[in-house]
């Protein structure tokens, strides 16, 4: 265990050093792995962004259960508690039926028209808050609030809710379409530098395999190496993306300034942030392992 | 702890490929220095490659301390091959890293600590005569130098067996028998030695048991 762990140490030093060894191919590779990884996750960014100024500042759509025109004070009461039981509302109001009479006179003017009804049309009835505003959520709420005795009708103006999650979601899509190209394009890239190390090691590796060196002993550097890459060039790509806020940012508040609001965009979570680290740095080891047992394929036939 | 047993082996190449051993039989004992002689071509390091379990025998059997290398896993193989030291014929150096770096190759590969390592490099340097040299460069050696630091290499892991092929090919005759002598001091510790080469001066001076090839067969 000792020894493994030794041994691991000492191939990480190794591979440092040879990526200080040869900079500026190094350089170039974590660039271009960077770069290539800027691009979706930029647009991962403005997407997160996106989301969270949507879910802050969109009209929390509300459900609205009307009662029979008839009902019972009785039937009022009972889905009170029901609501109040019920897990998935963070509140509701109840709208007696003389009160949104009153307040539909004072708000609309139509005080005259109202006054001529010889009585009130209005049934009573329930404003609910949900916890969630995904629209399915609301959507099952609403089915279940329906099915309830004494409910006449209840209303949901998901549309909106709706739209937002469908553009999200193409949203989501896009980032995962470009992360797919991008994977493939860091174990390419990887893939071809380790097989370019090989060859110019080839002699190393030879006569390594002759006085009795393991496969795994062999890849392991490159699969460092390929780790390495992928890790860097996660920074590297984190940093274009850095700079780009900040630089949008700038503008940004002096924009918002005119329209007299807080804009701002915020970079990659922490979590986000090591998922993207991690995500690079396995594909880069992929790209290398790939690469690294086909060529000792090849060395022992 | 090695034995052949009817070993063929065929390269692959044109028209059927190229038998460079046809069925060889012969037992080393341990402790043995073994001189493996015959003319260019006659397959002299194509038993070598057989017994330190580089190629595998197209036929036949190879025991190597009683494994049997022509059926062991391909993954087990290396585990062999740390039971010998290997001289090259093309020493097959490393040209682009220092003395020291060639010298601790063996022992990184099985996994030595840095402390233990550089103990026993500087060890085997010391063994050879190439102390001072240990940051320079294999190209800036001498040939003999270069035949030196081959050896420190083969023995700085302490093999059981010591497998040198051609060691005193363009060495003068002094220095070939100066490289003779390290070689049977090696033997005289224990190491069995099989040396192949057609330095006949060496041969007379060591006086060791040897297995003469013509054409891939065993005459003697
Ligand atoms: N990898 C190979 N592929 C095809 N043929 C080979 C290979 N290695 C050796 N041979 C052939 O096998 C024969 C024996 O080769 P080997 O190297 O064993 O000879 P040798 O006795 O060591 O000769 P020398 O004294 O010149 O080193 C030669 O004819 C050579 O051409
Ligand atoms: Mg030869």
């Amino acid at each position: 265990m000792k020894n493994w762990l030794r041994q691991h140490a000492l191939c990480l030093a190794a591979t440092l050093g040879r990526l200080t060894r040869t900079p500026l191919a190094s350089l170039l590779n974590v660039g271009v792995i960077g770069v290539a990884l800027a691009l979706p996750l930029a647009f991962y960014v403005v997407l997160a962004n996106v989301q969270g100024c949507a879910r802050a500042n969109a009209p929390t759509p509300q459900l609205s259960l009307f009662l029979k025109i008839d009902a019972p004070a009785a039937a009022a009461r009972e889905i009170e508690a029901r609501l109040k039981k019920h897990e998935g509302i963070a509140k509701y109001r109840f709208i007696a039926r003389d009160q949104a009479l009153a307040d539909l006179k004072a708000s609309t003017g139509l005080a005259d028209v109202i006054a001529s009804l010889n009585r009130n049309p209005l049934p009573d009835g329930f404003v609910v808050d949900a916890k969630e505003n995904s629209a399915a959520v609301l959507e099952k709420l609403r089915d279940e609030f329906k099915a309830w005795p004494g409910v006449e009708h209840v209303q949901l103006d998901s549309a909106w809710a709706r739209r937002l999650d469908a553009t999200l979601h193409l949203g989501r899509l896009i980032v995962l379409g470009l992360a797919a190209l991008l994977a493939f394009a860091l174990v390419a890239v990887t893939f071809n530098t380790i097989r370019l190390q090989m060859l110019t090691q080839r002699a190393e590796i030879e006569v390594a395999k002759m006085i009795g060196a393991t496969n795994p002993f062999v890849r392991r550097p490159f699969l460092y190496y390929g780790a390495l890459t992928g890790l860097l060039g996660a920074a590297v790509g984190w940093g274009i993306v850095w700079g780009g806020l900040r630089l949008l940012n700038d503008r940004l508040a002096g924009l918002g300034q005119l329209y007299d609001a807080q804009l701002r965009l915020t970079h990659l979570s922490l979590p986000d942030t090591l998922s993207l680290c991690l995500f690079a740095a396995t594909l880069g080891w992929l790209g290398a392992w790939l690469s690294a047992s086909r060529n000792l394929a090849e060395l022992e036939e | 702890m090695i034995s052949f047993s009817q070993v063929t082996k065929r390269y692959p190449g044109a028209g059927g490929g190229y038998e460079a051993l046809k069925s060889a039989t012969l037992d080393i004992q341990p402790g043995e220095m073994v001189f493996i002689t015959g003319h260019s071509g006659a397959g002299k390091s194509t038993l070598l490659k057989l017994m330190a379990a580089i190629e595998r025998p197209t036929s036949g059997t190879v025991l190597v301390n009683h494994q049997n290398v022509s059926t062991l896993r391909a993954s087990a193989l290396p585990f062999v091959r740390r039971n010998f030291g290997l001289m090259f014929q093309d020493h097959k150096l490393l040209y682009d890293r220092s003395v020291y770096q060639n010298v601790v190759l063996p022992l990184n590969i099985i996994g030595y600590n840095a402390a233990e390592a550089g103990k026993r490099v500087r060890a085997a340097l010391d063994k050879v005569g190439l102390l001072a040299k240990e940051k320079a460069m294999p190209v800036t050696l001498s040939g003999g130098e270069q035949q030196r630091l081959a050896i420190a290499r083969a023995i700085v892991h302490r093999p059981s067996i010591l497998l040198a092929d051609e060691p005193t090919a363009n060495l003068d005759a002094a220095y070939a028998l100066e490289l003779g002598e390290l070689l049977r001091s090696f033997n005289q510790v224990g190491v069995t030695v099989v040396i192949a080469t057609h330095d006949e001066q060496l041969q007379s001076r060591l006086q060791p048991r040897c297995i003469a090839l013509a054409q891939g067969r065993v005459t003697q």
